[in-house]
């Protein structure tokens, strides 16, 4: 069997094994904690079938986005400057590392004085979720980054401009893309937990409404289309970071 | 550029490299004065303690660190600032791109140079095929082992037609046998290219075996306290370890930089003539 033959085989188990846990659990713990996979498959669908639910996807997916670009963005920048100033990386590292480990909802408060209730907030709050581990990671490839390959590229005669887009966004590629991929899984977390505890809109707020209600199926059924979405776009980002760390 | 075998080809007149002090630590004098002339075509290898100033001297030969004083020329022309063109460099530390394959690193410097796609597509099959690459051109530098990454290297820098070529320890992280399979391999390269070799190392067989002058410096501040002549025909291979004269050179080296050796170590000059049975 060939390597993706092989991949495909054990993602299908997994998935079975997944569903039959699942599915043992909701025969254990009946309707009131839980709904049966194919049950929650149905309602997924339905949900989907609705123009309102889709009034929730749009305003998730927007705040999702704003966030990301600038958990991306500020978190390569922040990152960028950090690894090539090597004082101030000394300084904000242990800061960064200390914001990191920091529960972020103590911070949502705060981010609702200064933002206000509405999207801001949850794009500020979904953004400070992605931005450190994204800094984090940027600022460490570019320490890491040996010297050797600048030498070389000033050997071969190449220019400051040359020497960055051909060796040294390159040589720090596979590990910035490593930071983005952890960036995105937060940002998403990071909006959605916003959106259950300030919002009137989003997929959040359907989720928080549904647990409100005891509304299991509609609880799980969302869970689940976050959770396709979040495994679609991980496995690219993953795909990508493994083909860039293979060759190193 | 050819030249005459009796002609400089590069030359450092009185050359000293002295590292500012930081953070209140006194300036570091790591290098000189050294005066030192490269023959066009030869071979010439350096040998001394670890810290003595080697790798500085091959930067600022290379116009990749500056001297604090003196003079460095290259074809006689002043070196300051950057690299010259008809220079090349294979640095001890593996600097193969990891994200680039085998051809892609080799033809890395021609492409930024303007050199025409079928050119490229010859020179660098050239050196893939000298350097016992070509089986492995679409590979990436981690499928690789050590030696033939530094082979990579040294592809990359060949391809370039470099006239003097600067190499830092290349074979430091091999094992002795893939070294003296690596020299063999050097000593083609250089007669074939005809350029003029300088190769820093820490290996006294090494130098004996490849070189047609041996520089032996001192420790810090480097200075040359012994230039040997080995006498080697052109046409030489890894056999000549069996000669009585590469005893011979390797010994002279030996005595000329154990009690060096010593300093660099820190047991100084007391120690250097000690018996080792007292």
């Amino acid at each position: 069997m060939t390597k993706a033959g092989s991949r495909i085989v054990d993602l299908v188990l997994l998935i079975a094994v997944i569903v039959a846990v699942w599915q043992g659990i909701y025969l254990l713990a009946g309707d009131a904690a839980l709904s049966a996979p194919l049950e929650t498959v149905r309602h997924a669908i339905e949900l989907l079938a609705r123009p309102r639910f889709w009034l929730d996807i749009g305003e998730s997916a927007h705040a999702f986005a704003y966030a990301l670009v600038i958990a991306w963005l500020g978190g390569v920048g922040i990152g960028v400057w950090l690894g090539g100033h090597r004082l101030s990386g000394d300084v904000a590292e242990p800061i960064l590392v200390a914001l990191y480990s920091l529960p972020k909802v103590t911070l949502y408060p705060l981010i609702l004085l200064l933002f206000g209730l509405g999207i801001s907030a949850k794009i500020a709050f979904g953004a400070i979720h992605g931005i450190i581990p994204v800094a984090i990671f940027t600022m460490n490839a570019i320490r890491n980054i040996k010297p050797v390959y600048v030498k070389t590229a000033w050997t071969m005669g190449l220019s400051p401009l040359a020497t960055v887009r051909t060796v040294l966004i390159p040589a720090c590629l596979p590990e910035i893309v490593s930071g983005l991929r952890v960036g995105f899984s937060l940002t998403l977390l990071g909006v959605l937990i916003g959106e259950m505890f300030a919002s009137k809109r989003g997929l959040g707020f359907v989720i928080m409404n549904a647990i409100g209600l005891n509304d299991v199926r509609t609880m799980l059924a969302v869970t689940l289309l976050l959770f396709v979405f979040a495994a679609l776009a991980n496995s690219a980002l993953l795909a990508l970071d493994r083909h860039l760390h293979k060759r190193v | 550029m050819s030249g005459d075998v009796n002609t400089p080809h590069a030359e450092l007149a009185g050359v000293t490299r002295i590292y500012p002090g930081a953070a209140g630590r006194p300036p570091l004098h790591a290098l000189g004065p050294v005066d030192l002339v490269l023959r066009h075509g030869e071979f010439f290898s350096i040998v001394g303690p670890s810290g003595c100033g080697k790798s500085t001297l091959l930067e600022v030969l290379a116009g990749l660190a500056p001297a604090t004083d003196g003079r460095v020329t290259f074809e006689g022309r002043p070196v300051a600032g950057r690299v010259p063109e008809g220079v090349g460099v294979v640095f001890q530390e593996d600097a193969s791109f990891p994200w680039l394959t085998v051809w892609d690193n080799v033809a890395f410097g021609l492409r930024r140079t303007g050199v025409d796609a079928a050119e490229i597509e010859r020179r660098v099959g050239d050196a893939l095929s000298f350097m016992g690459l070509k089986d492995f051109a679409r590979a990436y530098p981690a499928q690789l082992s050590g030696g033939m990454r530094q082979r990579v290297c040294i592809a990359r820098t060949l391809v370039m037609q470099p006239r003097l070529i600067l190499l830092d320890e290349p074979f430091g992280a091999l094992d002795a046998q893939t070294r003296l399979l690596m020299g063999d391999e050097l000593l083609r390269l250089w007669r074939r290219t005809q350029a003029t070799i300088l190769l820093i190392t820490h290996a006294l067989d090494e130098a004996a075996m490849l070189s047609d002058r041996i520089g032996a410096m001192s420790a810090r501040p480097g200075r040359f306290i012994d230039i040997v002549e080995t006498g080697w025909p052109a046409e030489r291979d890894s056999r000549i370890v069996a000669k009585p004269e590469f005893g011979a050179i390797t010994s002279r080296l030996w005595q000329s930089l154990r009690e060096e050796s010593l300093k660099a170590l820190g047991h100084g000059r007391a120690q250097a003539g000690a018996s080792p049975t007292a």
